[in-house]
């Protein structure tokens, strides 16, 4: 039997930079177990300082190629950076191939740098739920660019714009024509466009339909005072990268005061509806008369939204008494 | 339902076979582990790094170049200076007998050789992390 430590007792070693209590914290709110909850709690408070930026893309786009130069640049900016890479887990074991460290294994020795993958574990939209938790625990421990790579996305997976404080979509050349651009879903929330790839010849054309996507008031996002850019660069050439960390800086401080009060009360409510849904989730589920009301609703004696309402009501009858 | 178990597969130094550990890989993945791959010719100090960054409960390390006399004391200095001794350590390849008992002495909990069957794998890694208990 192993030594616990609280959860609580690991807050100070983790704000002090300690890798093996971050690296703890991190597991335990991935868990979600319920002793480490007091302590993301007050973790919580205490973060907020850090800057994170959202990578998201097709599969295959180079984002965590792209991610390890990135590093690169933000660590000879004297930064200090985090990443959490989000990879897919299987719909049927559930377990996971976490792959995205391959590509960054040459910053395995930096101690101003720390890397963990998580898998999806069922949760949709691109990201893992205990994503943002896992944030803020980087944050207190003091990584000031933290930046979370998501699984490899379709057209519609854009939960990663409601946690990041600035996102940016990759956009590989060779996958679509201005049909594409002009869809909406993922392209809508990028702060910063990325076309990838562009040692490619048919590079130039996937920047120029962004491009012109933009010039139809497309694909600004949300903020007013924010115009997107589209970035080229090549990862194989080490192009793009300079400019695109200048985008970063150049977006946190349009963030200054209002945009920026608006994008954090964005992020909020959506961390109060997950955490709000998580708990009626587990209740709802918990409830005696849930699997009595499966069956009916395969029966189709009662319709799943009659029999919901039902529940619902025993459950908040059960809450207020 | 508890949290899957967290794996780090790691391949260290110039030994480019790495047929074994993918199938390793994806047989844990199928018992529903979370499996980290490192890729090959890593270092120990990479590997320790590593796998207590992504705070795994089991890193397994596979050889196929005799240097496991060599690699598993540094790993284990490694995770001392690290804080992370809790860690189920497995040896997997090809390796004679007489290291299998000094890297057990030494503190691998299990030495996998190339004829394990999968699903000892899968086995032998539930029962040891159920051992270990919650931490």
């Amino acid at each position: 039997m192993a030594d616990y430590i609280p959860s609580m007792d690991l807050i100070e070693p983790a704000s002090k930079g300690e890798t093996w209590a971050v690296a703890r914290l991190i597991s335990r709110a991935e868990a979600n177990m319920s002793e480490v909850r007091e302590a993301i709690g007050e973790i919580y408070r205490r973060a907020g300082n850090a800057h994170v930026i959202g990578l998201t893309g097709v599969p295959g786009s180079g984002k965590s190629t792209m991610v390890a130069k990135l590093v690169h640049k933000l660590r000879a900016a004297g930064r200090r950076v985090a990443v959490v890479a989000i990879d897919p887990s299987s719909p049927y074991s559930g377990g996971s191939i976490l792959g995205d460290r391959i590509r960054m294994s040459d910053l395995a020795l930096d101690r101003d740098v720390f890397i963990r993958s998580m898998a999806t574990h069922g949760s949709v939209g691109g990201m893992a739920h205990a994503a943002l938790d896992v944030v803020d625990i980087l944050d207190i421990a003091g990584f000031d660019k933290i930046i979370i790579e998501t699984v490899g996305v379709g057209q519609d997976e854009v939960e990663i714009a409601n946690a990041s404080h600035t996102t940016v979509v990759v956009s590989a050349p060779g996958l679509g024509d201005e049909v594409q651009a002009i869809k909406a879903g993922i392209l809508e929330i990028a702060d910063i466009h990325v076309v990838s790839k562009c040692d490619r010849s048919d590079s130039n054309k996937t920047m120029t339909d962004l491009k012109s996507m933009l010039r139809d008031g497309i694909g600004h996002g949300v903020q007013p005072n924010w115009r997107a850019p589209v970035i080229g660069s090549s990862s194989f050439q080490e192009e793009g990268f300079d400019e695109l960390v200048a985008a970063f800086d150049k977006h946190l401080e349009s963030l200054e005061g209002e945009p920026g009060r608006a994008r954090r009360e964005q992020i909020s409510s959506f961390r109060l509806r997950k955490a709000a849904e998580a708990l009626m989730l587990e209740r709802f589920e918990a409830q005696s008369d849930f699997d009595g009301a499966a069956t009916d609703v395969a029966a189709r004696t009662v319709d799943p939204y009659s029999a919901a309402e039902t529940l619902v009501r025993n459950f908040s009858s059960e809450a207020s008494s | 339902m508890a949290a899957p178990i967290r794996v780090l597969l790691a391949k260290i130094g110039l030994d480019g076979h790495d047929r074994g550990v993918k199938v390793v890989a994806r047989t844990l993945r199928d018992a529903g582990m979370d499996v980290i791959y490192s890729g090959l010719h890593r270092t120990p100090e990479e590997v320790v790094s590593a796998a207590v960054q992504e705070d795994v409960d089991v890193l397994g390390v596979s050889l196929l170049s005799g240097v496991q006399m060599t690699v598993f004391p540094k790993i284990f200095k490694l995770l001392e200076e690290n804080r992370a001794k809790d860690m189920i350590i497995i040896a997997g390849g090809v390796m004679p007998d007489e290291d299998v008992e000094e890297l057990k002495k030494m503190g691998v909990a299990e030495v996998m050789l190339q004829d394990t069957p999968p699903q000892k794998i899968v086995d032998t890694l539930r029962e040891l992390v159920e051992a270990r208990g919650v931490r």
